[in-house]
């Protein structure tokens, strides 16, 4: 009944069978993410698999700007599947997550049926007002009735955890019960990825849940890769000297150290100022696209410049 | 290999034994791979190859790891279990810097300038590295009836902030839901505007204790109010030691009794008495903790006499840091109690522009001030 509570003997033939449509290893899963544009390594494509033919929910940790988020939309897009993405923040609430009643809409029936002498049935009236056109499905509803989906739970170490507690009975069994409509289930649990930055500990209990992966920096031909690919107007000499400042940038125990995110925005402002190449004088003027703190600047500008960004 | 004969899992005998023994090396070497994990490995298995030992650690490291803290365990663990050579060893230092480290040595930066100080108490705030446990003896009467009073003085007293969650109330901004759902009782008539605000909630507090050599003899009475603090408010109190390590001990701390918190405590701390390295330590702790959020919106209480030997600069720049971070930086001096007392050492002189509230730390009274300060922050 429950898709992931139910036993291993029962879950067997569905399991082990992932439709046609879907990757059948890894390996074809990489490849089939790497066509959307996403170069995952081995360890990632291994958990993005597991997480899609297991139903577990796919937990990511790993500094800011690895291609976290990156990672649930190319996802959706393999799988063909709808993305769904709650961003969280502290006082997340149920009804920002969930779903909330119309209340302008209830009111407006109300009214309406009143005009319309329709009030004498008040069992019949109030149960007209709790109908599903009347509730507002939040990201994790949506992602339940528009089953299969891909739900992306951004940043969950921002939220409290009084939400967390919340989220793992959800994620548990992919049901929600609404008191007024009844329970709604995932016929396909969605594939869910949850992101953290690390600001604070999540609970042991939500990552027992899920596939537990740490995300690397990637290294340096994956990184010209990545960049060349995303960014096709970069020339692959740029692109190789901007990977190769940023990983020396990453070296130097910076405040922020630099993501693929600050690099490809890196390559695509010097490509906007129309440089070939990296030179120390553009690369000073471009700095702010991937140093974001003002000691970070200064450290690096302190530093021989040359040796840095030399050609 | 899925069809095959044996468990209910689908996947043969060996490989779930297999799986079985390596859990239990895992656990040897320090990474708790609980029942339900090492059930999700099997599981994992039986999705990929098997006698592919890259699928099979991706399949371990993925479902038995919970934190970075795992995976250089892991990586150990399976080169060890499985002999061959573990397929991506992380060669990278990544997260390596940004592990969690429960006790972690700081560099020492050369160059900390001698002659800036008087000489004794140049020797007094050595940098040098010097591990040595606390002796811990059972506390006296009279610290227990301490502790016990400093407690009651803690539990009231907790600085708050307004949070993201509201609470109904009296006045604030109107709650739409909630009139309309008064208003849809009442056969949809609006009659009575609800309202909520913003419900306060306890502001983080974090306690740097200096366990320094120079520090010694206000240590053990400092580390008896952070367990105070934090049997108070468990879950918004954060207790670092500093002297040439920063070492976390909030969870020592939590232990109820404060004989065997304070043991704990002690155990966990190994530069107690030892060398002092502010600056460096304090870098540590924000690079490590602070800027990830412990420190964010919170109210930081350094407890120390301020002797520096690392270079009173870093020391500055970190405490700039800190205060652009933190709600409020308290700094604790034992010696500010003592008549005529001025903030003259390098360390000292350097901290205080960052500082907002400097008060003294030396007796039960000061304590109580303290406790004001904390609270108003």
């Amino acid at each position: 009944m429950l898709p992931r509570v139910s036993e291993p003997t029962t879950t067997a033939p569905t399991e082990t069978a992932p439709r046609p449509d879907l990757p059948g290893d890894p390996g074809a899963l990489a490849a089939a993410l790497e066509a959307t544009g996403y170069l995952p390594d081995e360890g990632l494509a291994t958990a993005a698999y597991l997480a899609l033919v297991m139903h577990r929910p796919l937990f990511l940790e790993g500094e800011a700007g690895v291609g976290k988020t990156a990672l649930a939309r190319a996802l959706a897009e393999v799988t063909g599947r709808p993305l769904y993405r709650l961003q969280c923040y502290e006082g997340l609430e149920a009804s920002q997550a969930l779903y909330d009643w119309d209340f302008g809409r209830q009111l407006l029936h109300l009214r309406a049926a009143e005009a319309a002498h329709e009030g004498s049935d008040t069992a019949a009236l109030e149960a007209s007002l709790y109908d599903r056109r009347f509730l507002l499905a939040r990201p994790l509803l949506q992602a339940l009735e528009d089953s299969p989906a891909v739900l992306l739970v951004d940043e969950v170490d921002r939220a409290d955890d009084e939400f967390e507690a919340f989220l793992l009975e959800v994620l548990s069994d992919f049901t929600i019960s609404i008191p007024e409509l009844g329970t709604v289930r995932a016929e396909t649990p969605p594939l869910v990825v949850l992101t953290s930055n690390r600001t604070r500990e999540v609970h042991d209990a939500l990552k027992r849940r899920c596939l537990y992966h740490w995300l690397e920096h990637p290294d340096f031909d994956r990184e010209v890769a990545i960049l060349r690919r995303r960014l096709p107007q970069v020339t692959e000499e740029l692109a190789r000297q901007v990977a190769r400042a940023t990983a020396q940038l990453r070296g130097l125990d910076l405040l922020k150290p630099p993501g693929v995110a600050e690099a490809m925005d890196w390559a695509s402002a010097l490509h906007a100022l129309g440089a070939r190449e990296l030179d120390p004088d553009t690369a000073a003027r471009t700095l702010g696209a991937v140093l974001k703190y003002r000691e970070d600047t200064d450290r690096v500008h302190s530093l021989a410049r040359g040796a840095l960004f030399g050609g | 290999m899925a069809e095959a004969n044996g468990t209910a899992t689908g996947v043969a005998r060996d490989v779930v034994d297999t799986v079985l023994g390596f859990a239990r090396t895992l656990r040897h070497a320090g990474v708790t791979a609980s029942p339900d994990r090492v059930e999700a490995m099997v599981a994992a298995i039986a999705h990929l190859d098997v006698l592919d030992p890259s699928a099979v650690y991706w399949a371990g490291r993925l479902t038995l790891c919970g934190g970075p803290d795992d995976l250089d365990r892991y990586d150990a663990a399976f080169a060890a279990f499985f002999g061959g050579e573990a397929p991506r060893m992380r060669t990278s230092s990544g997260p390596e810097r940004e592990r969690v480290v429960q006790s972690a040595p700081v560099q020492t930066t050369e160059g900390g300038e001698d002659g800036g100080e008087p000489a004794d108490l140049a020797t007094r705030a050595s940098g040098e590295e010097v591990l040595r446990h606390r002796d811990v003896g059972e506390l006296t009467v009279a610290e227990r009836e301490q502790l016990r009073r400093l407690f009651a003085l803690l539990v009231p007293a907790v600085p708050m902030r307004p949070s993201r969650r509201r609470r109904p109330g009296p006045h604030g901004s109107v709650h739409a839901a909630r009139t309309v759902r008064r208003a849809l009782r009442d056969g949809g008539e609006v009659g009575r505007l609800m309202y909520h605000r913003a419900r306060p909630r306890p502001r983080r507090v974090v306690l740097l204790v200096d366990v320094s050599g120079s520090m010694s003899p206000y240590a053990d009475a400092l580390l008896r109010f952070a367990h105070a603090a934090v049997r108070a408010r468990p879950a918004s109190t954060e207790v670092f030691t500093i002297g040439t390590r920063l070492t976390r001990v909030t969870r020592e701390l939590r232990l109820r009794d404060p004989d065997r918190a304070l043991a704990a405590s002690g155990s966990a701390i190994p530069d107690w008495s030892g060398g002092t390295r502010i600056g460096e330590v304090l870098k540590a702790f924000l690079d490590r903790w602070g800027q990830r959020g412990t420190a964010r919106g919170a109210v930081v209480v350094i407890c120390s006499d301020g002797w520096e030997r690392g270079g009173t600069e870093l020391l500055g720049e970190q405490m700039a840091r800190l205060q652009r971070l933190a709600h409020a930086v308290v700094w604790v001096n034992p010696h500010k109690g003592r008549l005529g007392y001025e903030p003259l050492t390098g360390g000292m002189q350097a901290a205080l522009p960052a500082v907002d509230h400097f008060v003294a730390g030396h007796s039960l009274a000061a304590f109580e001030e303290l406790v004001e300060v904390i609270t108003d922050a």
